[in-house]
Formats: C-alpha cells, structure tokens, sequence
C-alpha cells in the first residue's frame, strides 16, 4: 500500500492533522502518517547514546521512557498512537474506559478488560495494578518515578508493601479491589484531571510475586505486545514478541506491533548514532533528543537528507528564573525592567535560532491546551528589548542607574552559557551589571541554582534554566514550577515564584471537571506568573529527528513529541 | 629475586590504599570543603522530586553521615570481609572481595567490572600488539634509512599519529570503513558477543587501529631515537669489525641496547591503557571498563568511581612490575648487577 517514493508530488496527501504520505519530504511525519505500513516482521534497531533511568515502570520518569515502555507494558489509559494533536487525547488501555469520577473528582474507578495476560500466561488482576501503585510510592526503593500517587492519594501513613512487608496490602486503603476487574483509586483532595495518573507507567501491572524490588527492572514481566529476550544491563536488551498479547483486548491505543524483534543498544556515542542513521544502519535514536547541532546543520542545507527530516516542536521552555530572594528583585519592578531590557532575539540565537525553537513570550509551550500568547514585555515588538520601558521601571523600582546582579547557567551546556552571555549584553544598556556564575549540570538544581539558600548566599539573581512537561496538560506542565508550595530547601524546580493568587488557581484548576474550563485556568495562571514577572522565557524549542529510509508508519506523536514508538515498522 | 618481588607486592598493595584514599577524598572532601552537607551529597542519589526526609534517609543509607574515616573503613572491610547491603526489599550479601553497590543501579560493582573486562583486555592486548610491532619496525627501518622517503613519510605520519585526538580519527575511520566502505562492522559492536575469531577481530579492528597509532607514533620516533644513538656506539662498530651479518648487528646488538627504555615507557602505557581505553570505548561505543568509567564519573556514582580506579590502579602496578622483571631478560647489564 506504501506507494513509491520517487514521485513528483504525487501520492502526497498533504494537509495538517491526519493523512498519510509515502513521499519522502521535510516534516512529512508530522501531522500525518509517513510510509505507511501493516507489513509484519524486521527487526527494528535502536540505539540510546545513555541509559534508561529504569526499564521499571514504577521506577521511571523519562519521557521517552513512557514512549516505549508501551512496547512491553500496559497502564490503566495511555495517550492515543495517532499523528497530530489527536495523540493529546487519553484512550483507555488496560482498562475498559476512561476513569470514572465521584461528583467531587476525589474517587475514580475503572473497569480491567477481560483476558488480559502478562507473558507467561498467567492473568492480570486488579490486585496486579494496586501492587503497581503502592511500590512506586516507596522513593527510597524505587527513586526515580514521579511523586504524583504521593500527592493525591489518601495515603494515611502508608509507605508501600517493602516497609509494610505485607504483600496482600491491607493497609492500603486509598486503593480498592472489589473484584478482580475492578480498581478504584481514593484521593485526599479533587483531581480532575487523575486520567493522567493512570496514564503513568506506574499503573501497569506487576506481579506481588515476581516483584524484585530494585532488580525488578532487569527483567519486567510483559503485559504488553514485547517482552524482554535478554536484558544486559547498562549495554544492550533485545524484545520479541510476547505471545500472551492479545491484539483483541487493545482495540483503542493504536499499537501496531510490527516488527518482530526490537534491538536496543545503550551507551552508544550520539555523533555516531546521527552517522548511523544517516547511513540507514540504525532506525531510531531512542533518547528523543535529535540530531547533534553538527548534524542537523548538515541535514538542513542538504535538500536530500533534509527530506528525510521532521523538526517537531517540544514540550520544553527555555528561561531564565528571577530570583525574589536577592535584592532588587524582591522588588516587582526590579524584574520587571529585565524582562522589558532582555534580548529576545539573542535567547534565540543561543539555543540554535529558527532551528532550535521560536522565540517564547510567555511560559507554556504552543501545544499544551490552554495555551494563549500573552506577549506583555513587547516581546513581539521589540526583540531586541525595550530600553526606555526598562528604564522607566528602573525607576520605579528606586534604582534608576541600574544595579548589579549574578547570572547563573549550566556550565556543560553552551547555549546556556551564550544566553547567559547575551543577557549580560543586554542589561548592560540599562545599566544591570551581571557576573557569570557557572555550576556543574549534575548538581545546578540540588546544591546550586536550585537550593534556595546557596542561590540566595551567592547572590544567582538571574538564573538559567528549562523546563519540559511531564505530560501535555498544563498540570503536567506548570505544577512543578510555579506552586509555592512545592518549593523544597534543595532540588527546586520552582525556582521562585511566591504568588498565594497562583497557588489558588492551581487548587481551582485541580476541581474543575471541565475540561475547557480547566485548560482556562491553565492559561489564566500563565498570565499571571508573566504579570508578576518570576520567569523570563526565552525560547519554545523544537527538535530536528531524522527518520531513516527503511522505517514505516512513522510519525510525531503530539504527546511524546518525538515518534511514535508502538507504530514504526522496517521494510525488509 | 622471589624477595625483590615480595618487596614490591607489598609495595603495590600499600600504593593501592593510597590511590583509593585519595579517590574517596576527592570525591567526599572536596564537596564538603565546598560546604556541601552529607544530605546535598545524597541528593545526587534520589529522585527529581525527592522530599527533604527522603533525602536524609538516603544520606543515613549511604553512610554519608558517618566520618569519612569510618566511610573508608566500610570500604576496606568490604574488600576484606565482604559487606551486607539493604536494598530496602531484602539484604544482599556482597561477598570478599566487595567493590560495593552503585549507588545509582544498586547492582554490585565487581560483576559489572568483570562483564567489561573481556572487552577491554581485547581492545588493550591488540591494540599493544600493533604499536609496539608497527612503532618499533618503523623506528628501526627509519633509523637505518635515515633521511630517506620512508624516513621522513614515517616520521610525518608518526607526528599526526600523536597529535590527532582519538575520538576524530576514531570517527573519522567509522565513516570511511564502516559506513562509505562497510568494511568493518559499525560502531557499537561489541567483540565479546562474537561467534568466531574472525568476527572478534573485525569488530576491534579500527578501535585497535586508532589506539595504536596514538601510542605507535611515540614508539617509532623512541626507537628511531634510540637506535640512531645506539648504532654510533663503539660496541657496534666493535661487532661490525668482527664480522658479523648486518642483520645480527642490528637486531641483537643495536636493537636491543635501545629496547630497554623502550620497555619501560611500554610497561607503564599498558598501564595507563585505560585513559586510552576511555576515549577508544566512548568512540565506538564498546562496552568496556572505559566506557563503565564514563558513565559512572557522568553519574557520580562512587562505588563505580572507585572499583575503575582500583583496577586501572592494579593494571599500572602489574605492568610495571612485569616490566621491571623483563629488564633483567632484555638487558644483560641488569641481570648481572
């Protein structure tokens, strides 16, 4: 059905938002189906130029980890395999439907499907995914996974079945099991939006008796379409199909299951993971970060590789967080004058220009729903910045000469080092002396910029950084970054926004069952985060991925913002 | 002589406390000079999103609250006695000699080690053989022929060798012989999983190439430089006054006199081999004890950190005795004394 590749134009059913084209052309994964397939068998070689953070799924919090984890495992709902937007949209996965709430959003229930099997054949019980849920509590054992169960579910002291030491759960009250298809889930306060939480690898199933604790992930047990061959940690694993799957119970994600076997190397060096995929010796780079910088300079100015590119645009803002903590910047008006002075062009060009993302004029990235611009710095007018709106700010803020303020910045990444640097240029013209402080990347959010005493000692008034959602949702994005409450003495990712206004519109945000009503909210705290002027964004980045020749059925997915991985095939 | 090996083996094993000593220090002094707190160094080790209590129990876990000297205590006693290590879902017993657990994978130390070294020691023992082969003919044929073509295209080619950092001829050799040509297998292959000696030697026959060129263009110009000063001596022209071939001339009286400091620079390359080994394995992505440093240095992982340090720390030691041994064999002088 694939048509050939060598026409003029023809066979490309252009257009945004499904479709599908067998015309090899820049973008042409994105917003549709490219080389489209049903063909079975291949092997589909991967390769990650680091590791995992955990194969396990109540261990893991890697994007692109959630992507292909849908290979070998099966949460409650998932995002739905579909180019566009559509793929935004949660579709119920081992559970019948999607969650059903209580009128007060604080009791969801879903329904397992019927002859649902883990790899050795054996069945999937509600009981499985309870287990999966209370271990991924345990962040001593299991560190790495996100904290969200924690956070919303009615806990009363318990602390999972490793310090319980009873595997029938009975103090885990917050989850109930009335039968063996059923799972209700019981929160301390309202989330609305607790679909997401059942997306979270967290919910796929896990044997009580084939639980290993922190070997778990050395060998998973499948409930999905892969299972694990061999797994060599650190190096490389192999998946096969897992003949237990049936394609029957998983009518709604859109897995297609193609190739036979999946090769994963690990560790593999990136400049020669881009060769081999421009050699068409390797399918895909598994991390989802793109192409090198050297590469994607060679592919955009090569009209033949180019048309085997996709640049995609990213959950992820790149900004630079103003410190209330260091004087002036606890004066509102202090901040203010760096966010009219900032050269907004000059953030651009830091990060890559045109090829690395657009210019940011507010936080939230274009594609999470709720998004407005909100373009209150003349960002648009002026992308330069805009010296006598940041004068007369200084003004107000009582320092009309300027002030004197530290920069801090990632010291392994140049484009944070360069905005660091185009900043300092900037402020200059309004009189705002800078100092560059560089901090190693591991420990920039945990003993540096991110530690509010360190930030506040050394004086990081201006600090650099990004930040990716979780998930697509303004949830996903904004609650990490902007609630007061989650502000920690150490590992921040607030990095300073103090506003009670913000922090009760997330709590009306979590309530809303409305889904238009709550994206609303999403937006209005945007606004409001730019008004108080804590975070000055920079850039709306985007990722340049190249898919080789042989792969089919490609496309970005909306939710993983890179392909997606339960659709790709290999011609033979 | 079995007292002067005696000697330095004790001499080794004290050197291999110093060097573990000094790695701990940096890695836990240093910080806390800096000011970081046992809980800041445990926050390498938890989640993104990890809670303040959650990062002291993991600081008590660790054992970074308790003194650095009890901490390196922990670490000896292991090597000795083995160690128990709580996972949080059982205890494990860690057996002598015990390198300790990662403090990212929790997987023990030395079976990792282990698994890479079959890797390493085949990317080390061929590339070894290929310098000290092609740097020491090249050093003598140019010696001989000095000032000819070949002397000075060798000498050229010997200046680019040390100067080329490894990762670009390494990439550069991927391009040209794995992907224009497909010659070699690509990059990521890993020899061990081979089926038969050929496959082996195919998937190391570039990493081979471009460690031994780093080292080769250094042993060409040494022996160059040697056998120039060695074939002036009176000794040779004593030999040639008596008669004997050329060949013997060279090889058994010139070659050898210049061998000596040959040998010396060649024990304790192969023992700092692994610095060599980090690049090579991080190019074409083998999974050795190199690439196992990168990644445990990147992670900041200490157990990792320290095992590498303790094997590239033994891999210098056993050279360089070996080395010191050999010297009796290769030079009469030595044997004598």
């Amino acid at each position: 059905m694939a048509l050939s590749a060598c026409g003029s134009g023809s066979g490309d059913k252009d257009g945004d938002g499904g479709g599908s084209t067998s015309t090899p052309a820049f973008n042409a994964a994105v917003g549709h189906v490219y080389n489209p397939s049903d063909t079975k068998g291949g092997t589909l070689k991967m390769a990650n130029d680091s590791d995992w953070d955990s194969l396990d799924g109540g261990d893991s919090y890697y994007g692109y980890g959630w992507n292909f984890g849908r290979l070998y495992m099966r949460s409650l709902v998932t995002f739905k395999s579909a180019p566009g937007a559509e793929a935004n949209q949660l579709v119920p996965d081992l559970a019948e439907s999607l969650g059903k709430a209580s009128a007060d959003a604080k009791t969801w229930t879903y329904k397992l499907r019927k002859g649902l099997k883990y790899e050795d054949g054996t069945p999937i019980t509600s009981t499985d995914v309870k287990y999966a849920v209370a271990r991924s509590l345990d962040k001593d054992v299991l560190v790495n996974g996100p904290t969200y169960f924690s956070d919303f579910l009615d806990l009363q002291g318990y602390a999972g079945p490793y310090k319980d030491h009873d595997l029938t759960m009975a103090n885990f009250k917050a989850v109930d099991t009335p039968d063996e298809q059923t799972i209700v889930f019981h929160l301390k306060k309202p989330f609305a939006g607790f679909d997401y939480l059942a997306m979270l690898p967290a919910t796929a199933p896990v044997p009580p008796a084939k639980d290993t604790g922190t070997k778990y992930k050395e060998h998973v047990i499948a409930s999905g379409p892969y299972m694990f061959k061999t797994n060599e940690l650190g190096k490389r694993f192999v998946l096969v199909r897992n003949p237990n799957y049936d394609a029957k119970t998983d009518p709604d994600t859109g897995r297609k299951s193609l190739p036979d076997e999946i090769d994963v190397d690990l560790n593999v060096n990136q400049a020669d993971i881009d060769k081999r995929l421009l050699n068409n010796d390797l399918d895909v780079a598994v991390s989802a970060l793109g192409v090198t910088a050297e590469t994607r300079a060679q592919v955009v100015n090569d009209p033949n590789l180019k048309k085997f590119a996709d640049s995609s645009p990213q959950p992820r803002t790149w900004f630079t967080a103003l410190n209330a903590d260091v004087a002036p910047f606890d004066n509102e008006h202090c901040r203010k004058a760096v966010m009219y002075a900032a050269d907004k062009e000059g953030y651009l060009r830091s990060y890559g220009g045109a090829n690395g993302g657009e210019i940011a004029t507010n936080m939230m990235p274009k594609m999470i729903p709720g998004f407005r611009q909100v373009d209150l710095y003349g960002t648009k007018s002026k992308p330069n910045g805009d010296i006598d709106k940041a004068k007369s700010e200084l003004k107000a803020c009582g320092k009309p000469d300027g002030f004197s303020t530290n920069i801090s910045y990632r010291a392994e990444r140049a484009a944070e080092k360069a905005t660091a640097e185009s900043l300092q240029q900037s402020l200059a013209k309004v009189g705002i002396k800078t100092e560059l402080k560089a901090y190693p990347q591991s420990d920039y959010g945990k003993l540096y910029a991110g530690n509010v005493a360190v930030a506040k000692n050394n004086g990081l008034g201006l600090r650099v950084y990004g930040w990716g959602a979780d998930w697509n949702d303004g949830f996903g994005f904004l609650s990490q970054i902007v609630d007061s409450r989650a502000i920690r003495a150490a590992g921040n990712t607030n990095f300073g926004v103090k506003d009670p206004k913000i922090d009760s519109m997330l709590d009306d945000a979590l309530e809303e069952l409305d889904e238009g009503k709550r994206n609303k909210i999403w937006g209005n705290i945007d606004e409001q985060v730019m008004k108080d002027a804590y975070y000055l964004p920079g850039v709306w980045a985007s990722t340049l991925f190249y898919r080789p020749e042989r792969l089919t059925n490609v496309f970005i997915s909306d939710a993983y913002n890179t392909y997606d991985y339960t659709t790709l095939g290999v011609q033979k | 002589m079995v007292v002067y090996i005696f000697r330095r083996l004790i001499a080794a094993v004290l050197l291999l406390f110093v060097v573990t000593a000094i790695t701990f220090l940096i890695f836990f002094g240093v910080p806390r000079l800096g000011g970081a707190t046992a809980d800041d160094l445990a926050s390498r080790y938890v989640g993104k999103t990890a809670s303040g209590q959650q990062i002291h129990d993991t600081a008590e876990k660790l054992g970074f609250t308790d003194p650095l000297y009890e901490q390196y205590g922990r670490f000896v006693k292991g090597l000795f006695a083995g160690a128990d290590y709580d996972t949080g879902v059982s205890i494990d017993h860690c057996p002598a000699p015990c390198l300790g657990y990662s403090f990212i994978t929790h997987n023990p130390v030395l079976p990792d080690l282990l698994d890479r070294l079959p890797v390493t020691l085949s990317l080390a023992s061929g590339a070894a053989v290929l310098w000290l082969l092609g740097g020491v003919a090249t050093g003598v044929v140019s010696a001989l022929k000095r000032g000819s073509f070949f002397d000075r295209a060798s000498m050229s080619v010997a200046l680019a060798g040390v100067s080329l950092p490894i990762f670009f001829t390494g990439l550069l050799s991927l391009s040209i012989f794995s992907y224009a040509l497909e010659w070699t297998p690509p990059g990521g292959t890993n020899p061990v999983d081979a089926d038969n000696p050929f496959d082996w030697a195919a998937a190391l026959i570039l990493p081979w190439i471009t460690l031994a060129l780093l080292y080769a263009a250094q042993y060409a110009r040494l022996t160059r430089a040697g056998m120039l000063e060695t074939m002036e001596e009176d000794f040779i022209r004593t030999a040639r006054a008596k008669g004997l071939r050329e060949r013997t001339v060279v090889v058994k009286h010139g070659l050898r006199s210049a061998l000596t400091p040959i040998l010396t620079i060649f024990g304790l390359d192969l023992g700092l081999l692994l610095g060599g080994a980090i690049l090579t394995e991080t190019t074409y992505s083998l999974p050795g004890i190199g690439q196992y440093a990168v990644i445990a240095i990147t992670n900041q992982d200490l157990p990792k950190v320290l095992g590498v340090t303790l094997v590239g720390a033994i891999f210098i030691i056993l050279a360089n005795l070996v080395v010191d041994l050999l010297y009796a064999v290769v030079d009469p002088r030595v044997r004598n004394s």
